[in-house]
This record gives C-alpha cells, sequence and structure tokens, in this order.
C-alpha cells in the first residue's frame, strides 16, 4: 500500500505537505532515520546550522520575515536542550515553529540512556504544545496537528519527540485535510456587540491613541493594511511596541514612534494622557507599561486580542474583544464607515497640538560629533543608506538593538526581527541567515553588539556554507552597553564585568569565515564604508567602533511612569533618577 | 505621619491585592499523557495556589478526565487562571464552579484513630454522628471512612485528634453542579 511509511518518511512527507521548504537543523544519532529521509528526497532544503539554538533562531526569522512556521530538526540529549533558548523566545514572542527532536528508543526511555533527556517535560514550560509520539500510528496525525497549533489562535513553538523505533517502525500516512483539532478551536470573529461598542467609544474620544503590538503581524499583512486604513479614517495617533514595528508606517503622519522604556516622549506621554486606548494585539507587558499604578490613568481602554488570557492580565481593561486582529479591524473600519463617523475635530485637533508640543522636545536627538561615531548616527545614515532597497533588518539584544528601534524606521510589517519578550543576545545573526534564505535576494542585515555577536558566532559558518550575503553590522562601543547603562544609573558608575575585554578582531573573524571584513572608526568615512558593505555580495562583518559610553535615552526608568522620562538633554547625573524599589526590577 | 504604603513593586498588578477568594474549577481534559503535569505546572510556574486537586478518567471512549481544583486568589487572579488554562490544548473547557454557583463539592477521608477503653467508644460514638464509617478495626485501632464536605471532614478530624488520632488521608474535592445540566 502506497501509504505505508516509515516514522521517518512520514516526518519528510508532511513537512513537504504543509509546504515546507526549508529546515534548520541539526544531525545525531537519535535522528539518524529522518536524516536518511531527507538524503533521498529534493523538496525540503536542509540548512545545517553550527548550533542548535542557532536553528532555533533561524527558524524564527524565517517564519517571522515570511509569514510561515518555522522548522528545526535537532537529536535528542543536548540537541534538544540546546534549543531550549530559541524554543523559549518563540514562546515569548508568539512565532510559529514546529520542532523535531529525536528521542532514544521507547524501550529506553526512563533509563538515563546515552543521550537521553525528558524533552517533553523540560520543553512543557517554553513551547505552546509538545508531544511524545510513542506510536508510528499516532505519527502522521500529530505531526499535522502540531502545524496547525503552532500556526492557529496566538502563534508559538511546538515540540515533536520521536523515538527512535517510531522512525523506523512503519505505519499509515495520511495527509492534512483529515486533521482536525478536537479541543484547540480559538475564536477570530470578536463579539460584533462590543466591535459596535468599541466604535461609538472611538467616535466619542476626544484624546484618542492606537496602541499596536506584534498581534497585529503575526495575524498577517492583511491586519497591518486594516490598520493603516483605520488609522486614516479616524485620524487617531498610533504608536507601537518593539514587536509591532513595521505595522504602520513610520513615515505615516500618525505615527508618534515606538512606546516604552525607550520609546518616544511623544508616544509615552499621549498614552499617559489620553482618554481612550485602543490596544490591538499588544499585550500591556512591564517594558511597556512602566509603574502600573500610574498607568495612563484618565483613559477607557480596549483590547483587541486574540488570547484571552493577555485581556486584563496586567491592567484592568474596560472592553475586552477576543478575536483576531484583522478579523477585528475590519469590523471596526465596516462600521466606522457604514455609521460615517468623523472623529470629533475639534478635540482631536487640540489633541494634536498637544502632541505636536510633545514633538517639539525631540526625545531621539543626541549631541553629534565629529570625532566619533555616535551610535545613533550609524543607525540613521545605515537606513538612510539602505531604506530605498527591499531590506530585513535584524538585531541582537542591548543599547543596539533599541538605537535601531528608535532610527531605523520601518515602512511594511515582517521586515523587523528582534527578540522583544526574552531579549536573548545571539538572536540576530542566526535570525538574519533564517530570513535571508526566505528572502534570497533581499538585503539583511543584523544590528548587533560586540558583546551580541560572540554568543552565536558560529553561525557565520552556516552563512558561508550558503553563501548568504547577510551583513552583520556591530556598533562596537567595547561594553555590554545596556548592562553599562544600568551600572551607571543604579550602581554609581560600578562596570562590573560589563567591559567587552579580549575582544576578536572582527575583521580577521570575517576572514577567517570566508567572509568580508570591514572596519570604521571616522564619521566622515561612514557612508563609504557603509555602501561598501552594501555592495559586497557576500556575507560582511562590519565592525563600527563607536562613542563608548552613549546612553539609550530617551528612558522610562525602572518604577516610573510614562510621564517620567529622561531626556537626551537631562542634565543631572542619571545615577540619582532610580529610587529604591525601582532598583529592584528589571 | 502615616505616609501611603509603598505598592508591593510598581510593576505588579495594580488590580486588587486584598480580597483573597477561595473557587473551585471543574477542568475537562483530554486524558493524555501529561495532561497532569501541564496543568501542575502552570500553577506552579505563574505562581497560583493549590489548595486540592483530584482527577480522574470521567469518560473512558472519550478520553476525558475531569480535574477538580481548589484554588484561592483575588477574582482578577482565578479569571486569569482560568483563561491560562484554557491555552493548554488538551483542555476543553474550564469552569469555575463557585462563579456559578449552586455545585455540590465533597471529598472523602480515612482517618485512623489508635486507642483503648473509653476512648474507643468515644471515637465510635463521634463517628456515627458524622456518618463515618469503619471500614477497619483491630483491637487497639480504627479506620473510618468519612464522606463529605472540608469542613466537615475537618472538623471530624480536630475531634479525632485528642482521642488517638494516627493518620490521615483525603482524596481532595471533587464537585458537580447542581440540577440536570452538564458542567461541559
Ligand atoms: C543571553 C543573554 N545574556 C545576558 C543578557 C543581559 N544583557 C542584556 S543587554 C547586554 C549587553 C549587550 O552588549 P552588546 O551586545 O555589546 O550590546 P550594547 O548594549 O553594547 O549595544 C546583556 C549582557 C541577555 N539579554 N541575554
Ligand atoms: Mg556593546
Amino acid at each position: 500500500m502506497s501509504n505505508l511509511l516509515t516514522g521517518a518518511e512520514m516526518v519528510v512527507r508532511a513537512l513537504q505537505d504543509q509546504g515546507v521548504e526549508t529546515i534548520f537543523g541539526y544531525p545525531g544519532g537519535a535522528v539518524l532515520p529522518i536524516y536518511d529521509a531527507l538524503f533521498h528526497q529534493k523538496h525540503i532544503k536542509h540548512v545545517l546550522v553550527r548550533h542548535e539554538q542557532g536553528a532555533a533562531h533561524a527558524a524564527e526569522g524565517y517564519a517571522r520575515s515570511s509569514g510561515k512556521a518555522g522548522v528545526l530538526l535537532v537529536t535528542s540529549g543536548p540537541g534538544a536542550t540546546n534549543a531550549i533558548t530559541g524554543l523559549t523566545d518563540a514562546l515569548m514572542d508568539s512565532i510559529p515553529l514546529v520542532c523535531i527532536t529525536g528521542q532514544v528508543p521507547t524501550h529506553l526511555i526512563g533509563s538515563d540512556a546515552f543521550q537521553e533527556c525528558d524533552t517533553v517535560g523540560i520543553t512543557r514550560h517554553c513551547t505552546k504544545h509538545n508531544y511524545l509520539v510513542r506510536h508510528v500510528d499516532d505519527l502522521a496525525r500529530v505531526l499535522h496537528e502540531a502545524f496547525y497549533v503552532a500556526q492557529n489562535g496566538r502563534p508559538g513553538p511546538v515540540v515533536i519527540d520521536i523515538p527512535k523505533d517510531v522512525q523506523f517502525a512503519v505505519g499509515a500516512y495520511f495527509g492534512p485535510h483529515k486533521v482536525e483539532h478536537k479541543t484547540y478551536k480559538p475564536r477570530l470573529e470578536g463579539d460584533p456587540d462590543k466591535i459596535a461598542q468599541a466604535v461609538e467609544m472611538m467616535a466619542a474620544a476626544k484624546r484618542p491613541i492606537f496602541y499596536t503590538g506584534g498581534g497585529v503581524i503575526n495575524s498577517g499583512v492583511e491586519a497591518s493594511h486594516l490598520l493603516r486604513e483605520l488609522v486614516g479614517l479616524t485620524g487617531f495617533p498610533i504608536t507601537s511596541t518593539l514587536m509591532g514595528l513595521g505595522s504602520y508606517p513610520a513615515s505615516g503622519e500618525k505615527w508618534l514612534g515606538m512606546l516604552g522604556m525607550h520609546g518616544t516622549f511623544e508616544a509615552n506621554n499621549a498614552m499617559h494622557d489620553c482618554d481612550l486606548m485602543v490596544a490591538v494585539g499588544a499585550r500591556f507587558d512591564d517594558r511597556i507599561t512602566g509603574r502600573l499604578d500610574a498607568f495612563s490613568p484618565g483613559s477607557k481602554k480596549i483590547h483587541v486580542d486574540i488570547d484571552p488570557s493577555s485581556i486584563n492580565k496586567n491592567v484592568k481593561i474596560d472592553l475586552g474583544i477576543i478575536g483576531d486582529c484583522a478579523h477585528v479591524l475590519r469590523k471596526m473600519v465596516e462600521l466606522w464607515r457604514a455609521r460615517r463617523h468623523v472623529a470629533s475635530a475639534e478635540p482631536l485637533a487640540k489633541w494634536w497640538a498637544q502632541i505636536d508640543q510633545w514633538r517639539a522636545r525631540k526625545s531621539l536627538s543626541y549631541k553629534a560629533s565629529k570625532e566619533v561615531i555616535k551610535p545613533q548616527f550609524a543607525v540613521q545614515r545605515l537606513y538612510e543608506l539602505t531604506k530605498a532597497r527591499d531590506v530585513y533588518i535584524t538585531t541582537e539584544v542591548g543599547q543596539h538593538q533599541m538605537w535601531a528601534a528608535q532610527h531605523y524606521h520601518f515602512e511594511e510589517p515582517n521586515r523587523w526581527m528582534t527578540s522583544g519578550g526574552l531579549g536573548t543576545m545571539g538572536y540576530g545573526l542566526p535570525a538574519a541567515i533564517g530570513a535571508q534564505l526566505a528572502h534570497p535576494d533581499a538585503l539583511v542585515v543584523d544590528i548587533a553588539g560586540e558583546a551580541s555577536i560572540l554568543m552565536n558566532i558560529q553561525e557565520l559558518s552556516t552563512a558561508a556554507q550558503y553563501r548568504l550575503p547577510v551583513k552583520v553590522f556591530i556598533l562596537n562601543n567595547e561594553y555590554m552597553g545596556m548592562v553599562r547603562q544600568w551600572q551607571e544609573l543604579l550602581h554609581d558608575g560600578r562596570y562590573s564585568e560589563s567591559y567587552s575585554e579580549a575582544l576578536p578582531d572582527f575583521v580577521k573573524l570575517a576572514e577567517a569565515y570566508g567572509a568580508h571584513g570591514i572596519r570604521c572608526s571616522d564619521p566622515a568615512q561612514l557612508d563609504a564604508a557603509i555602501l561598501e558593505m552594501i555592495d559586497t555580495p557576500r556575507t560582511v562583518i562590519f565592525d563600527c567602533i563607536v562613542d563608548k559610553t552613549e546612553n539609550c535615552l530617551p528612558m522610562i526608568p525602572s518604577g516610573k511612569a510614562h510621564n517620567e522620562m529622561i531626556l537626551p538633554d537631562h542634565d543631572a547625573e542619571i545615577g540619582s533618577v532610580i529610587d529604591a524599589p525601582g532598583k529592584m526590577l528589571v | 505621619m502615616n505616609a501611603p504604603a509603598a505598592p508591593l513593586s510598581p510593576y505588579s498588578s495594580a488590580l486588587g491585592k486584598s480580597n483573597i477568594e477561595v473557587h473551585t474549577l471543574s477542568v475537562l481534559v483530554d486524558n493524555e499523557p501529561g495532561v497532569l503535569a501541564r496543568v501542575v505546572g502552570l500553577f506552579s510556574g505563574r505562581g497560583y495556589n493549590i489548595e486540592s486537586l483530584t482527577v480522574a478518567e470521567v469518560a473512558h471512549a472519550e478520553h476525558l478526565s475531569r480535574i477538580t481544583i481548589v484554588t484561592t486568589g483575588t477574582p482578577e487572579a482565578i479569571e486569569q487562571i482560568g483563561h491560562q488554562l484554557e491555552r493548554l490544548v488538551p483542555v476543553h473547557k474550564v469552569t469555575d464552579l463557585t462563579l456559578r454557583g449552586g455545585a455540590v463539592e465533597r471529598e472523602l477521608a480515612m482517618i485512623k484513630v489508635a486507642g483503648k477503653g473509653p476512648e474507643r467508644q468515644e471515637a465510635l460514638r463521634l463517628a456515627d454522628a458524622f456518618r463515618a464509617r469503619v471500614v477497619d478495626a483491630s483491637i487497639e485501632s480504627f479506620v473510618f471512612e468519612l464522606t463529605g464536605n472540608v469542613g466537615k471532614i475537618d472538623q471530624f478530624i480536630e475531634l479525632m485528634r485528642p482521642i488517638g488520632l494516627v493518620e490521615v488521608s483525603r482524596t481532595g474535592v471533587a464537585a458537580i453542579s447542581r440540577g440536570p445540566n452538564p458542567i461541559g
């Protein structure tokens, strides 16, 4: 019978049937049968990473930039444990991943066999769902179900742990159409009465604001278009979280910039003073809200989210609408049009006048220099010289990440990949590799820090093997800059272990990996050097030597409210800003 | 002067902190390996309380189990627990029986009491008053089986303590809604 396959063959067939073209992985004893099945086919491209954490982040970059699920394949034991950080990262940022792990044969499970670990036990807390498949007859269903669960509702990572004997066993395979999940049926359409109520509240608002997040991007390109339409119709100001950048264009006139700890003065003050907050696909986390008891005290709050547990989790919501962002936004647009609403023009004009005053503070400004490259300047030049291209940006974690979010401007969704929830140093390079594989002809740049990049530097070898022309643009301040900044804020400038000692020569390092290395420390040379990077059709490491002690501002110090920001023109010592309870926070 | 008390943490929830309630949640789940670990792990991972937990298969053909959890928290926290449970893929339905009202809750306990002479008589007399059954007896001990709500069992155990309470084994609370309709 033609639908009898080995477990290993089923894995490969199911990936094909799910439309998967590229997977990221690393072989080992417990997945050899699957690697053998891959050997016999041409449909699925396997990308060999150099560390399983890299596989997970590459799959995330692939997923986030393409809107599809990312897939990784790793062996049992250390293969699985190495992938944990990436799985957790995907859980926090709601990225759809399917992770296939090998496991020791079923009869050895529980015996502390070589390279055995309790993969489903360990990953239970860092996946949306996981499976241990003990019988080959369950495998086809589980494989398809995993894709369903990863991609539907609030997306997330799913692990399928397959013992080696199950990979060899023969069973019946069937395709994805036969799988319907018994229990997991997330609600997509928002409650029409609540949507109508929301639209009435919006029509009556005097100081409204849209606060949007990664959920809009996860909902698909359509959601971003609808958001733009709704903003256009209402004329309301809009801000977004780190994860939501690009869903509304940064060049749009209603755009206030990012909000939160390193958000703009105008975005944070507008959040604080608004009378109606329309939160769409955002989750009110602590980087966004700052001090909770002072968070937007005078506003009514509408919250649209596909995950009911996000509503009322941190902040009391007046009107919660459970549903997919695109569905709810479409209904809002339709209703707003049908009722011929016009936003109350006069109060809205006053509100915008107030916002313009906040804007005039120019909270993203910094002191320019002719001697050293200011990191903000480096990102601005990178933006100006690359914006006309088909470009995807990833980052590592630290000050450079925030400067990238502040000074690189996104016009479209899925163009910006960063580790928001978990804040994983080492994310950016593998994520760039994933994005480059999804978009072979695009320009993909990892805006990096010199410390973060060393956390997954081995992936340069992956980039070399597949001739991926990713660009690693390191803002080299010789410090774990974000740590240094917090030590300046909280610990009287005692820079304990935050100096990047014994750095490699990044230009030579590039060459060692067969990539091209560029170093620049002169602001006058910067444009030429960036153009050289862009025009090099190979992997490039750009060692951009920047001001070592620049702080990332503006900033809501930990434990403070939205209207208590430190601005770039702050002249006192920043070491005295945070009080004792604030010091306890992260 | 009395300065206003500082909040626990500026990031901790501004939602109500004081009014702690006890709720009984009925959770219908697929009876598959690991499902209990998922539920229990959710409670420990997110810092929720479990006062009591019972689980058993309730529909063999459909592979369904019912987990009954007694938990404590503010109304907001308990609402959040319900939503978090619903996020678990093998969970079919979560019902807050306390919110719905009118549920029957029962627990079974087995209570071992040792003693001689008049203490034995007293133990038997109290057991009779509580409608506890003797399920094991020796010359110097009894094991009583008692079913009832949590308060009744607590009270019986307290009465047995001075008489010669040896140990107790309790099932935790099982609960079901009153009337003709299912919990779901
Ligand atoms: C895996 C991991 N370990 C530790 C941290 C804590 N951390 C946050 S930012 C940072 C410093 C990053 O330094 P660098 O990459 O040079 O970036 P910069 O802040 O200097 O731009 C550290 C150590 C983290 N986010 N991730
Ligand atoms: Mg640095």
